[in-house]
C-alpha cells in the first residue's frame, strides 16, 4: 500500500504539510526546547563540577533508592499484573466489570492524594499499618517498604493494561494443542502462554519502572524523605535543590534522570516495534 | 482455525481453562480481589473516612476556605486550557502520524511519549531553565513585555502552571487516537480524496466518526490528569492562594501537620477522589462504546 503510493509520487490524502508542521512546532515548543534547556544549562558545568554533584552521597543514595524500589515494585507488579489480567480475561465472576474499571484508578487519582492517603493508611496508627505494627511490630510508612507500596499502587495499571489486550487476542489453538497433547495446565501456562505475553509484559514492566523512577507525588509522603535512612527519592532531591535555588545541581541530577528515561523509552519502543512486526506478519 | 468463529474459539479456550478443577481459578480470583481491594479500593474509603473525621460542618468549612476556592479556580483554568491545547495537538498529531508514511515516524511518536516516562519535577525544572531568571527565553519574554507594555510572568505564575500541566498530559489524547486510526487504515480517506473531498470534509465526515469515542475517552483521562498534576506544578508555583492548584493546597494542608489541617487536606482530597471515581465510570462507559465502534 505504502509502496504503491510512493510510486505514484505525492500523497493522496491532503493535509500532510499542515498537520506535520503543527505537530513538530508544538512538540518542539512545549516539550523539546524546554528539555534542551536543561541539557544546555547542565553543559555550563565543568565535568568535575558535574561529577562532584552527582557523586554526593545523598544523590547517590537517592538514585539507588529510586531505581531499586522502582525495580522491586515493577517486578511485583509484573507478577500481580499477569494474574489480574488473566483473571479478568479468562474467568467470569460477579463484579468483574467493577474490578476491571478500578484497575485504572491510579491513572485518575491525583498523585498527591494517593500519597497522603497511603502514607496515613500505612502509618503506625493507620487502617493497615496500625494492626501490622501492633501485632508484628512492622513499620511501613516512612520506610523503603512504604515507598515500594506506593510505587506498586502507581504502576499496576501499566502492566495489566499492557497484557490484557494481548491475552484477549491470544490464539487459543496453541493452548488447546498443548492441552490435548497432554501438557499440564501449569506447563501450558509457562511454556505456551508466557512466551506469547513476553513483549507485552516487558512493555508493561518498562512503563511501570520508568514511571516509578521519576515518581514524585505519591512517594514523597510515605517515604519520609529521611537522608540517614536513604528514603529520599531523586525527584525529591531535585525539588529540594530547586527550593534552595541550587539550579546547577538540579539540572545535573535531572540530566542523569533524563538519560535513564530515554534509555527506557527506547527499550519500550523497540519491543513495541518488534511486537507489531510479529503480529503483522501473521 | 478458519473453521471456527472468533467467539466460538474464545469460548473453547474459556472452556478448556474452566473444565479443569476449579481450585486454581478460585485461588487466583481470591488473590486478585484481595489485591484490588487492599491496594486500590481501601485507599478510596480511607480518604472519605479521614475527611469526615471532624464531622460534616468541619468538612464543609474546610473545602470552602479562601485558599481552597482560589486553588479551585487556578486548577479549573489550567485544566481547561490544557485540555483544549492537548485535544488540538492530539487530533493533528495522530492525523499526521497515521494517514501518511514518512521517515522518522516512529521517532516522532517516541518523542511525543517523552512526558510519560520523565519525572514531572523535571518538567517543572525544564520550564524554570527556559523562562526563569537564568533561562535563555527570559529576554524574549522581557522583550515582548516591553513591546506590549504587559507584565507577563511565566515561572512562579499562572502561565507556568498552565505550561507544566500541558507538558505532563501532552501525549494523552494522541495516544488514544493513534491505535484507533491505525486500525482503521487509510482506504476510506484515500477514496474520499480521490473523489475530490477536501481535507476538512474528509476529517469531519470520515475520520471523526471513527475516533469520536476514543477522543472523548482521551479527553476524560487528560482532564483527570490535568486536575491532579502535582510534581511539575509544585516546581513552578510558590504562592498559596494565588498560583496554587488543588493538589498543592492539599500538600500545604497536609504538611502543616496539625490534626485539623490534615483532616482538612483529606477533605479537599475527597473532592478530587469523587472526580476520579466519576472519571473512572465515564471512562468505562466510553471505553466500551469505543470498542464497539471499532468492531463495527
Amino acid at each position: 500500500m505504502a509502496k504503491a503510493r510512493k510510486f505514484r509520487g505525492g500523497r493522496v490524502i491532503p493535509g500532510f504539510g499542515l498537520t506535520f508542521g503543527i505537530t513538530i512546532a508544538m512538540l518542539s515548543i512545549l516539550i523539546l526546547i524546554p528539555l534542551a534547556s536543561v541539557l544546555f544549562q547542565s553543559f555550563r558545568l565543568s565535568p568535575s563540577e558535574f561529577w562532584g554533584i552527582i557523586s554526593m552521597p545523598n544523590v547517590k543514595h537517592a538514585f539507588a533508592t529510586s531505581i531499586g524500589c522502582a525495580f522491586i515494585a515493577a517486578v511485583i507488579n509484573s507478577i500481580f499484573g499477569i494474574m489480574l489480567a488473566w483473571v479478568l480475561v479468562r474467568y467470569e465472576f460477579p463484579c468483574k466489570r467493577i474490578m476491571d474499571g478500578v484497575i485504572e484508578l491510579p491513572f485518575c487519582l491525583p498523585t498527591a492524594v494517593a500519597g497522603i492517603t497511603l502514607s496515613k493508611m500505612y502509618s503506625t496508627k493507620g487502617e493497615i499499618g496500625g494492626p501490622l505494627f501492633d501485632w508484628f511490630g512492622l513499620r511501613i510508612s516512612y520506610t523503603h517498604v512504604g515507598l515500594v507500596i506506593a510505587l506498586i499502587f502507581i504502576g499496576i495499571p501499566f502492566v495489566v493494561r499492557a497484557i490484557q489486550p494481548v491475552l484477549e487476542k491470544l490464539d487459543s489453538q496453541y493452548e488447546e494443542a498443548a492441552y490435548i497433547l497432554g501438557a499440564s495446565r501449569r506447563k501450558t501456562f509457562f511454556k505456551v502462554i508466557i512466551p506469547e505475553l513476553r513483549p507485552a509484559l516487558l512493555t508493561g514492566f518498562g512503563l511501570a519502572f520508568a514511571r516509578g523512577i521519576g515518581e514524585y507525588g505519591s512517594v514523597i509522603y510515605i517515604s519520609g524523605n529521611n537522608e540517614k535512612e536513604h528514603t529520599q527519592v531523586v525527584s525529591y532531591i531535585i525539588m529540594q535543590k530547586l527550593n534552595y535555588l541550587e539550579y546547577e545541581s538540579a539540572t545535573a541530577i535531572a540530566l542523569i534522570m533524563l538519560i535513564i528515561s530515554f534509555i527506557l523509552l527506547l527499550f519500550i519502543n523497540i519491543i513495541q516495534i518488534r511486537q507489531s512486526r510479529r503480529t503483522n506478519n501473521i | 482455525m478458519a473453521y471456527m468463529k472468533d467467539d466460538q474459539r474464545k469460548k473453547l479456550a474459556v472452556d478448556v481453562t474452566r473444565n479443569s478443577k476449579g481450585a486454581t481459578k478460585y485461588i487466583l480470583i481470591t488473590i486478585s480481589v484481595l489485591f484490588v481491594f487492599f491496594m486500590l479500593i481501601l485507599p478510596l474509603f480511607s480518604v472519605i473516612v479521614n475527611s469526615l473525621k471532624e464531622g460534616l460542618g468541619f468538612y464543609l468549612e474546610a473545602i470552602s476556605t479562601e485558599y481552597v476556592l482560589a486553588a479551585l479556580g487556578v486548577t479549573i483554568l489550567a485544566t481547561v486550557i490544557t485540555v483544549i491545547v492537548n485535544t488540538f495537538f492530539g487530533i493533528v498529531a495522530s492525523w499526521a502520524l497515521t494517514k501518511f508514511t514518512f521517515k522518522g515516524k516512529q521517532f516522532i511518536a517516541t518523542l511525543i511519549d517523552i512526558p510519560f516516562s520523565i519525572s514531572p519535577v523535571i518538567a517543572g525544572l525544564a520550564y524554570i531553565m527556559t523562562f526563569g531568571r537564568s533561562g535563555w527565553a527570559k529576554p524574549v519574554v522581557d522583550w515582548i513585555n516591553d513591546m506590549l507594555g504587559t507584565d507577563i510572568k511565566i515561572v512562579f505564575a499562572i502561565p507556568g502552571v498552565v505550561l507544566a500541566t500541558i507538558f505532563v498530559t501532552f501525549p494523552f489524547i494522541s495516544r488514544e487516537l493513534i491505535p484507533v486510526l491505525n486500525a482503521q487504515g487509510t482506504d476510506e480517506e484515500e477514496a474520499a480524496a480521490l473523489m475530490g473531498a477536501k481535507g476538512w470534509t474528509i476529517f469531519k465526515r470520515i475520520t471523526f466518526p471513527h475516533i469520536k469515542w476514543a477522543l472523548v475517552y482521551g479527553v476524560i483521562l487528560c482532564t483527570a490528569r490535568a486536575l491532579g498534576e502535582f510534581g511539575a506544578v509544585n516546581a513552578l508555583s510558590k504562592t498559596r492562594g494565588e498560583t496554587f492548584t488543588l493538589p498543592l493546597e492539599i500538600d500545604a494542608l497536609y504538611l502543616a501537620g496539625s490534626a485539623d489541617s490534615i483532616t482538612a487536606s483529606f477533605a479537599v482530597s475527597s473532592i478530587l477522589v469523587i472526580i476520579a471515581v466519576i472519571v473512572l465510570i465515564l471512562r468505562n462507559i466510553f471505553e466500551h462504546k469505543s470498542k464497539a465502534n471499532r468492531e463495527v
